[in-house]
């Protein structure tokens, strides 16, 4: 009997876009940058066309503040090896940072959004500082405790507005501004990771994750690197946090809440972990078909936690990985 | 007098809880997330069984619950942990992933509010030393030093327990001699979970079957094992007299919303002073830095 197996060639395109012949025509650029402005131009020209749906318009928003959440998710456990179940630690704290900010201290929005972001990437930081030593496991369950401690100690001594809630936070001033702080910052971190990860020290922070041992072995302080990577992740939690809590006026205990955790890791997972866009576009997929699911209540999270098994067991490499093979190679079947 | 009773009880319900992750954990290094999601399973199938068909015998019921929460662990397992076994990552979020969704499915499915409860064994209460301590409580005692002198006598002295402890100690050398690892691995879930599932049907009857019980079971079975150091029977257990005595006196003194914030603080504190865990023996180089 005749046998046959699939192969896989890289495209000529791509090889041909390798190297310095990337600018020697058209075609090898329009190869290259296709995608990349198909996205930017996609998700910039986004809140225009949604113009007829006013509802989805604000969907955007939240769709991109847990793309944010998501993006450092995927930093933090694909390219420095800490899984963080806690996710709603970020985005809490810098909702509740934000709120002091504007509605005890009256700050104006534009400097207590950046300025809850830094603060509460350092508490986060501070606060997760025992736990950096941990690897695997270890870091995973203590940060899944954090957000519920958090949520915890709020109702027990019934700070900052208890179970209630801070409000009257203030709001954005027009949509426009609204849609496009987060869709620009989104653009920034995703981009900005991009290229962090592949400077000097995203090769450190990838030997983290690898081989500690060997990361030590070389004179570098594993825990200082994760310090680093803690505090740029959680930068990004609480930002989305802070523009969250602005977006709906409201800081609470729901900010704590376990969509903010779940949703990120799942999105992550299908779009393709360590490609960083793909927790994007895994955030597009999901934070809309969450919306379309609003009646189901908790039905939701169900259908996230299967999704998501079933990607991580029969799909692991995620939607992302897989589009961006059939985009670079294509597939015949020879005899064997 | 009444801390040192209460004390005791909390920390025997603690080491009830933690046992079977730690067993889980210890033999197949699986880390089981659903383990509260179990739990609480187990306490709504047996209270599916006594209030949907009447007459339905109590002791049957929990035999026919812990038998359940047993196969669905070692089902988790065959179906889902076997194809990603080894990948860290993949398998802390599949099995929270699949705990998360037993958890929110049982309170999509109704299971809310304060109406699910279960029987107590013997119902009533007596004095020692001076302080009242309900039937349930003495039968919780009693079976927790039950199960721990079980568990000893299984893993020391029987075929299949010292097969399981030959898989935790090095699954190379097990396996040439004939020893099945992903065998080993559904069986442990299999206990693990028939723990969970026996500690959810003595600690339930003395509240309700409620879904949050389910995380903070999770919460505190993973806070005993990493203070006592996973892969040691003996450090679960001591593990469990530490925090369930810090939880008596946080309750006593301050309030019972800290009894969370004691537990994490124990593990800070663990962690700090002795990253590997008060027994913790195995593999401590490689798995924390």
């Amino acid at each position: 009997m005749e046998q046959l197996r699939r192969e896989r060639l890289d495209r000529s395109l791509k090889v041909r876009t390798e190297g310095i012949y990337a600018i020697s025509a058209f075609e090898e650029i329009l190869y290259l940058l296709g995608p990349r402005l198909l996205f930017i131009v996609g998700i910039l020209i986004l809140p225009f066309i949604l113009e007829a749906a006013p509802y989805w318009k604000r969907v955007i928003n939240i769709m991109c503040a847990y793309a944010i959440i998501a993006i450092s998710f995927d930093f933090l456990s694909n390219f420095v090896g800490l899984v963080c179940l806690g996710g709603a630690l970020f985005t809490g704290i810098g909702g509740y940072f934000t709120a002091i900010y504007n509605h005890y201290f009256s700050f104006p929005m534009y400097l207590s959004i950046p300025l809850a972001a830094v603060s509460g990437a350092l508490f986060c930081t501070v606060v997760l500082l025992p736990a950096l030593p941990l690897r695997g496991v270890y870091f995973a369950i203590v940060t899944l405790m954090y957000p519920l401690l958090f949520s915890r100690i709020i109702e027990a001594l019934n700070i900052l507005g208890g179970t209630n809630g801070i409000s009257g936070i203030q709001s954005f001033p027009n949509p426009y501004i609204e849609h496009y702080t987060v869709i620009l910052i989104l653009l920034f971190f995703l981009f900005g990771l991009r290229r962090f990860v592949n400077e000097d020290i995203g090769l450190v922070f990838r030997g983290v994750k690898d081989n500690d041992q060997a990361v030590k072995a070389s004179g570098i302080n594993v825990t200082t690197i994760k310090i680093y990577a803690v505090f740029i992740a959680s930068l990004m939690g609480c930002f989305s946090g802070a523009y969250i809590a602005h977006l709906y006026m409201w800081a609470g205990l729901s900010l704590f809440a376990l969509d903010f955790s779940i949703i990120p890791i799942a999105s992550t997972v299908i779009g393709g972990g360590g490609t960083l866009i793909g927790a994007v576009i895994g955030s597009f997929i999901l934070v809309p078909l969450s919306e379309i699911l609003r009646e189901a209540g908790t039905l939701r999270i169900v259908i996230y936690c299967v999704v998501l098994t079933l990607f991580i067991v029969f799909k692991s490499e995620g939607l992302m990985i897989y589009l961006q093979r059939k985009y670079h190679q294509f597939e015949r079947w020879v005899k064997v | 007098m009444h801390i040192l009773v209460y004390g005791v009880i909390n920390s025997i319900t603690l080491s009830l809880i933690s046992l079977g992750f730690a067993l889980v954990y210890s033999i197949s290094r699986v880390p089981n997330f659903a383990h509260g999601a179990l739990y609480i399973t187990t306490g709504y199938i047996v209270w599916l069984f006594i209030n949907k068909i009447t007459g339905f015998p109590y002791l049957l019921a929990i035999i026919l619950g812990i038998s359940i929460s047993g196969i669905i662990g070692a089902l988790i397992y065959r179906l889902i942990l076997i194809r990603i076994r080894g990948m860290e990552i993949s398998e802390i979020i599949a099995t929270y992933a699949i705990g998360v969704a037993i958890l929110e499915g049982l309170r999509w499915g109704g299971l809310r509010g304060m109406t699910f409860t279960l029987p107590v064994f013997i119902s009533g209460s007596t004095e020692i030393l001076g302080v009242t301590v309900d039937f349930q409580r003495i039968v919780v005692v009693v079976c927790g030093a039950l199960t721990f002198l079980f568990l000893y006598f299984f893993t020391h002295h029987t075929r299949v327990g010292l097969a399981l402890r030959g898989i935790a100690q090095d699954e190379r050398a097990a396996m040439m001699l004939g020893i099945d690892s992903d065998l080993t691995a559904i069986l442990s879930l299999a206990i693990g979970s028939a723990l969970a599932g026996f500690a959810a049907l003595l600690l339930l009857p003395l509240g309700n079957i409620i879904v949050e019980a389910g995380y903070s079971v999770l919460i505190f079975a993973v806070a005993v094992c990493v203070i006592g150091g996973l892969g040691s029977l003996l450090g679960t257990v001591i593990a469990s007299f530490i925090i369930g005595f810090a939880q008596i006196l946080t309750d006593k003194y301050l309030s019972t919303h800290y009894q969370m914030v004691v537990a994490l603080l124990a593990i800070i504190i663990t962690l700090i002073v002795k990253p590997s865990g008060l027994f913790g023996k195995q593999k401590e180089l490689e798995e924390r830095v």
